[in-house]
């Protein structure tokens, strides 16, 4: 088993795959995936011998606005270093583009993040699939995996992320009753 | 196997174990199905300690979130604290003096002989013998001594620092640290002569509870429960982090994958962080324990680190996300024991109660480290 081959397995199922530099990072591939690849990949990982370190999620809230405001200010600033070197040429500034019309934001994601490792080859294999906020389905991996059944009730506690297919999807940690996912950016307690 | 039901349950009624219960270690519950004295299903009920330590981690600085760390697990809590400052000074980029790997090291190996001590000698309490306890307390105060004198604190350690250690250690130090070695060496026989060699106690572990290499893969167990069943993986070998790959030390394994081989396997280990320790006092260079230059107010690129360690009870790793802000965007803390104790419920599937409760005891559960 070596990292390579693995990379190549992940990217032949459509995985975006990455290598990451391993001492700045701490993994050494890093792959995003479709939700509905994602079994595919896990499956592949399965059988190269990979064990599950662990599920999580990441809540992206607020991350579209946060990117057209960065584009936005880009646009901006460009535009001002070609007037500026239009005046110093002499020349007349070109007049300022009119902003685009701000169409509809996209919808900001969740991500559920699973890291998996080698008991032999040191290769940290993290795998990424996002779901829009509206409707977070991802499915289940415990039919491969059955450790990520925890893992996947505790990702169910603190971001709602649904698993399509889990077999007994309540409350780990939580109390049984608990209706809120605090771990969610727009979470009041 | 003689301790396995033989026909199918016919009738069967729920007993709870815990969460207030001796073998539990604290409040763990777990329901369990019975037919007569064999378990049919076992459903561990985690969250009765749960602190959400991940949501505290985002609404305080990276530097805060340091005495956290310490109360997850906190009989291995250096190694809890290496583990979060090691994967901030990777994500921040700071370069740690020679000096202050070499006192992580030594502080967090002891610390794993103490977390050790006080596994066997609960463990052996749960088996119904009493006076091991006795001893191995006796042994761990002489650690939490040692340590105090250095960190501070004798349990919820916070002694790590981004960029280094907080404190050098004092001229007494260096000799009490052998001694202890000295003495621990000596007692080591009398604990396998008294314990080990103990024929009820052999008749408690051996082929009890076996886990098998596949569900160790399948659950993401690691450490000595990993170990005992013949998987030849730690994570200071593995990815050799701080300063681990100077020193000479084996990585006890063994095959059976029964209560008696994750026994042995804490037992050596003890004498191997023992070795670590002396050699790492033998080559302890001078110098300053504390990088100069770490900034008050911390802001590393965006992205996202993982770093793992080896804690006593398994691989514990952090992933930060960064936003580059002087807060962490999102903290997830992988604990060992979490997924160890995921295959609890199907090991046990067919044993007796008692039995039961001595591969629960084999699992070396701290359950602040489960719930979080």
């Amino acid at each position: 088993m070596n990292c390579g081959a693995i990379k190549q397995k992940l990217a032949a199922i459509g995985a975006e795959v990455s290598e990451t530099e391993y001492a700045r990072k701490g993994f050494a591939l890093d792959a995003r995936v479709a939700p509905e690849q994602l079994v595919a990949a896990v499956s592949a990982l399965d059988a190269e011998g990979f064990f599950i370190e662990a599920v999580t999620g990441v809540d992206w809230l607020g991350e579209q606005a946060a990117l057209r405001k960065e584009a936005e200010a880009k646009v901006a600033a460009e535009a001002k270093a070609a007037a500026a070197a239009a005046t110093a040429a002499g020349e007349e500034p070109p007049p300022a583009a009119s902003p685009a019309e701000p169409g509809e934001l996209p919808e900001d994601a969740l991500e559920a993040v699973y890291d998996f490792n080698h008991y032999e080859t040191l290769c940290r294999v993290t795998i990424r699939t996002r779901v829009p906020r509206s409707k977070p389905e991802v499915p289940t991996i415990t039919q491969i995996y059955p450790g990520a059944n925890w893992h996947e009730r505790e990702t169910h506690d603190f971001f709602g992320i649904n698993f399509v297919g889990h077999p007994y999807l309540v409350p780990l940690l939580l109390p049984e009753d608990a209706d809120y996912h605090p771990l969610l950016k727009d979470f009041r307690p | 196997m003689s301790a396995f039901a033989e026909s199918e349950a016919k009738e069967t009624f729920i007993l709870n174990l815990g969460p207030q219960h001796p073998a539990t270690h604290g409040v763990l519950r777990v329901k369990l199905t019975m037919d007569g004295e064999y378990i049919v299903e076992a459903e561990p009920v985690l969250g009765y300690i749960h602190r959400m330590h991940e949501k505290m981690g985002e609404n305080r600085t990276w530097a805060q979130f340091l005495p956290n760390t310490g109360r997850m697990d906190y009989l291995h809590a250096l190694a809890y604290n290496h583990g979060y400052v090691s994967v901030v000074e990777r994500a921040a980029g700071i370069t740690v003096p020679e000096r202050a790997e070499y006192l992580r090291v030594i502080t967090s190996e002891l610390n794993r002989v103490s977390s050790h001590l006080l596994w066997f000698g609960a463990f052996i309490l749960d088996l119904g013998g009493f006076s091991p306890l006795l001893y191995a307390f006796d042994d761990r105060e002489q650690i939490l001594d040692l340590l105090e004198s250095v960190t501070g604190s004798r349990l919820t350690y916070c002694y790590f620092r981004f960029g280094g250690v907080y404190n050098d250690i004092d001229d007494n130090f260096v000799p009490g640290t052998r001694a202890f070695i000295k003495r621990l060496r000596e007692r080591m026989p009398m604990y396998h002569n008294l314990v080990t060699k103990n024929i009820i106690l052999m008749k408690r572990l051996q082929e009890i509870g076996p886990i098998s290499a596949e569900m160790c893969r399948k659950y993401g167990a690691t450490g000595p429960v990993c170990r005992g069943s013949g998987i030849n993986f730690d994570v200071r070998k593995h990815e050799p982090y701080s300063v681990y790959s100077e020193f000479d030390f084996e990585v006890p394994v063994y095959d059976q994958g029964d209560s008696m081989a994750r026994y042995m396997v804490r037992m050596d280990e003890i004498e191997q962080s023992l070795r670590i320790v002396e050699q790492a006092l033998d080559k302890l260079p001078e110098g300053p324990v504390m990088a100069e230059k770490v900034p008050k107010i911390l802001k590393p690129a965006k992205g996202d680190y993982y770093h793992a360690v080896e804690t006593a009870r398994g691989s514990f790793g952090v992933r930060v996300v960064s936003d580059g802000s002087n807060t962490p965007y999102r903290l997830k803390l992988r604990s060992p024991t979490f997924s160890n104790l995921s295959l609890f419920g199907e090991a046990c599937r067919g044993m007796l109660l008692p039995d039961a409760l001595a591969l629960m005891g084999s699992l070396d559960l701290v359950i602040p480290e489960i719930d979080r």
